[in-house]
C-alpha cells in the first residue's frame, strides 16, 4: 500500500463528508426557515394612521404589525422636558431631536425593551411611562431612565403623509 | 438487561420470547431487586409516571376539541368548558395536573438530593432527570398560551423575549420564534405542535431513566450499595408495586380536591380575559411552579446577566454530581449537609414567593440576598462540604443497624477507611 492510494481515499472520505454537509444544512433549512414572517405577515408592513382629532397632551395607541404603536401630541412642557437633559447621562444616551422629527408628534412603539410589556402613560417617575411588569421608568421622549429594560423604546420608521395623517412601517 | 435467563413456561410464549424478548422485560420488571428500606419518599417516581400519563390522555382529548388560532382559541376553551361532555372535568384534570406533576417532580429532585440519588453511579439518571424537568417546564409553558387569555398573551411575550438578551442575533430569533413581529397566531399554532409533541419526547426519556435505574439499582436511605439480589432488597413485584399504588391513592386525594373543590386556585383570573395585545395586566407572575426561576431572572437588574442567571440556576443543577463530591449519599449521615439542604429548601421556597411579589422594595432585596445564596450553594458550600465534612459511620447493611452484632463495629471503621 503506497502512501499516495491512502491520501487518495482520506481526499473521497473529507470530499463525501462536505459535499454531505451541505447536502444536509440545504435540506434541513426549508425546516427552520418556515417559521420566520411568511409573506401574509410581511404584507402588513406599514398602516396609515388619522391623526386630526389628538388634542395637545392626548395619546393614542394603534396596532402595527401586531405591536401597539403609541402617538402622543405632547405639550410644550413635555418638550422642554425631554430636551432639557443631559444626554450623556442617559443609559441609552438619544437626544430628544433625533427621536421626534416634528417635536410635537412622539411616534414610538410602545413596547418595553426589557421583556416586551406595553407600558403605562402618564406614569413613573419621569412624567413619561412606566411599565408595571418589572418597573422601568421612561422619560417624556421614551427614553429608558430607570429599571431592567436596557434602551430607549424604539422609533419606528414612520411619516407625515399630510397633516392629519402619519404613516408608519 | 436481566440478570438471569428466563424460559417462558408455554410453547408460544417460548417461541414468541424467543423473537422478540417482550417476556423476558416483564420477568425483569417484576423480580428487579428493590431496597427493602425504601421510604414513600420513593413512591414519586410511581406517582410521577401516572402524572405524565394522565396529562397525554387528557391532552388528546383536548386536542380533539381545542382549536388552535388566534381568534377561536379562547373561544374554543369555554367550549369546552360549557358544551363539551364532561369537558369542564377533563380540562380541569389536564391544567389542575399540570401542577400536580410540578408537585411531584419537586419533591422527587427534593428526595434525591436528600439522599444522594444523583452521585456516582447514577450521574446519567439524574442528568436525564434533568433534561425531562426542562422539557416539562417547556411543555407546561407553551401549554399555559393555548387558552389565548391575557396571562397566556403576556406570559408568551415576556418568555420568548428573554431570547432578545442574547447580543447579536436576539432580535431575529425572537421573530424567528415568533413568526412575526409579535406573539401572535403563527405562535399559537406552532406552540400547540410543541405542546403536542413534547410529552412523547418526555416518554421516551422516561424510559432511558428507568433503564438508566435499573443498571445500578435504586438508591436507598442510608445510601449504601447493596447486593442484589440479597436479604436487603425484595422483588418490585408485589412490595414495591403496592406501596406505590398505595401512595398514589394518598397523592390522588390532593389532585381531586383541587380538580374538584378549588379548580382555579393554581390559575390566574386574568386568563379568563381574552388576549389583547393592546393592554399589559397590571401584575404578571408566571405558574407557581417556574416562580423561584422567575425571581432569579428579577432579582439581577441587567437584562442579559439575568437571563444568564435564570437558565444559569438550571443548568447548575446538571453539573451537581461534579460540584458535591462527597462519598457518602445520604444526608442522614452527612450532619452538615443535612443542616444545609434544609437552608436550600427554604432559600427556594423564598424565591417562590418573593417572584409571586411586585419586584421592588424589601422583595426586591430578598431576592437578591435568596439568589446568592442558591448560588453559594451550589458552588461554595457543596464543593467545601464534600472536602471538609466529618460524616458519621456508615452500616455495612440495611439489616446490620436493626440486628446488630451481625458485624463489629470495627469492621465498620474499616469499611469506612477504605471509602
Amino acid at each position: 500500500m503506497s502512501e499516495k492510494k491512502v491520501k487518495r481515499r482520506e481526499f473521497i472520505f473529507t470530499a463525501t463528508y462536505a459535499v454531505g454537509a451541505v447536502g444536509v444544512g440545504a435540506t434541513i433549512w426549508p425546516l427552520i426557515d418556515q417559521m420566520n414572517p411568511d409573506a401574509s405577515v410581511k404584507a402588513l408592513a406599514s398602516t396609515e394612521v388619522d391623526i386630526s382629532n389628538v388634542e395637545k397632551g392626548q395619546s393614542i395607541t394603534v396596532l402595527w404589525r401586531g405591536k401597539p404603536v403609541f402617538i402622543r401630541r405632547r405639550t410644550e412642557e413635555e418638550i422642554a422636558k425631554a430636551r432639557d437633559v443631559n444626554v450623556d447621562e442617559l443609559k441609552h444616551p438619544e437626544k430628544d431631536e433625533d427621536r421626534a422629527k416634528d417635536p410635537e408628534w412622539l411616534v414610538m412603539l410602545g413596547v418595553c425593551t426589557h421583556l416586551g410589556c406595553v407600558p403605562l402613560g402618564d406614569k413613573g417617575e419621569y412624567g413619561g411611562w412606566f411599565c408595571p411588569c418589572h418597573g422601568s421608568h421612561y422619560d417624556t421622549s421614551g427614553r429608558i431612565r430607570k429599571g431592567p429594560a436596557p434602551t430607549n423604546m424604539e422609533v419606528p420608521k414612520y411619516e407625515f403623509v399630510n397633516g392629519d395623517t402619519i404613516k408608519i412601517g | 438487561m436481566s440478570d438471569h435467563e428466563y424460559t417462558p413456561s408455554s410453547k408460544f410464549g417460548k417461541w414468541f420470547n424467543d423473537r422478540l424478548p417482550l417476556l423476558t422485560l416483564g420477568k425483569h420488571l417484576t423480580d428487579y431487586p428493590t431496597p427493602k428500606n425504601l421510604n414513600y419518599w420513593w413512591t414519586f417516581g410511581g406517582i410521577l409516571t401516572f402524572c405524565l400519563i394522565t396529562q397525554i390522555v387528557t391532552g388528546l382529548i383536548l386536542a380533539m376539541h381545542y382549536v388552535a388560532h388566534a381568534d377561536l382559541a379562547f373561544g374554543s376553551v369555554e367550549h369546552i368548558m360549557r358544551n363539551v361532555n364532561y369537558g369542564w372535568l377533563i380540562r380541569y384534570v389536564h391544567a389542575n395536573g399540570a401542577s400536580m406533576f410540578f408537585l411531584a417532580v419537586y419533591i422527587h429532585i427534593f428526595r434525591s438530593l436528600y439522599y444522594g440519588s444523583y452521585k456516582s453511579p447514577r450521574e446519567i439518571i439524574w442528568i436525564l432527570g434533568m433534561i425531562i424537568y426542562i422539557l416539562m417546564m417547556a411543555a407546561a409553558f407553551m401549554g399555559y398560551v393555548l387558552p389565548w387569555g391575557q396571562m397566556s398573551f403576556w406570559g408568551a411575550t415576556v418568555i420568548t423575549n428573554l431570547f432578545s438578551a442574547i447580543p447579536l442575533v436576539g432580535e431575529s430569533i425572537v421573530t424567528w420564534l415568533w413568526g412575526g413581529y409579535s406573539v401572535d397566531n403563527p405562535t399559537l399554532t406552532r406552540f400547540f405542535s410543541l405542546h403536542y409533541l413534547i410529552p412523547f419526547l418526555i416518554l421516551g426519556l422516561v424510559v432511558l431513566h428507568i433503564w438508566a435505574l435499573h443498571v445500578p439499582g435504586n438508591n436507598n436511605p442510608i445510601g449504601i450499595d447493596l447486593k442484589k439480589p440479597s436479604k436487603d432488597t425484595v422483588p418490585f413485584h408485589p412490595y414495591i408495586v403496592i406501596k406505590d399504588l398505595f401512595a398514589l391513592l394518598i397523592f390522588l386525594i390532593v389532585f381531586a380536591f383541587f380538580v374538584f373543590y378549588s379548580p382555579n386556585i393554581l390559575g390566574h383570573a386574568d386568563n379568563y380575559i381574552e388576549a389583547n395585545p393592546m393592554v399589559t395586566p397590571a401584575h404578571i407572575v408566571p405558574e407557581w411552579y417556574l416562580l423561584p426561576f422567575y425571581a432569579i431572572l428579577r432579582s439581577v437588574p441587567d437584562k442579559l446577566l439575568g437571563v444568564i442567571a435564570m437558565f444559569g440556576a438550571l443548568f447548575i443543577l446538571v453539573i451537581l454530581p461534579w460540584l458535591d463530591t462527597s462519598k457518602t449519599r445520604s444526608a442522614i449521615f452527612r450532619p452538615l449537609y443535612k443542616q444545609f439542604y434544609w437552608f436550600l429548601v427554604a432559600d427556594v421556597l423564598i424565591l417562590g414567593y418573593v417572584g409571586a411579589m411586585p419586584a421592588e422594595g424589601i422583595y426586591l432585596l430578598v431576592a437578591r440576598v435568596a439568589t446568592a445564596y442558591y448560588f453559594a450553594h451550589f458552588l461554595i458550600i457543596l464543593p467545601i462540604l464534600s472536602k471538609k465534612e466529618r460524616v458519621l459511620d456508615v452500616p455495612l447493611s440495611i439489616t446490620e443497624p436493626i440486628l446488630g452484632g451481625s458485624v463489629s463495629a470495627s469492621a465498620v471503621r474499616q469499611k469506612k477507611d477504605k471509602l
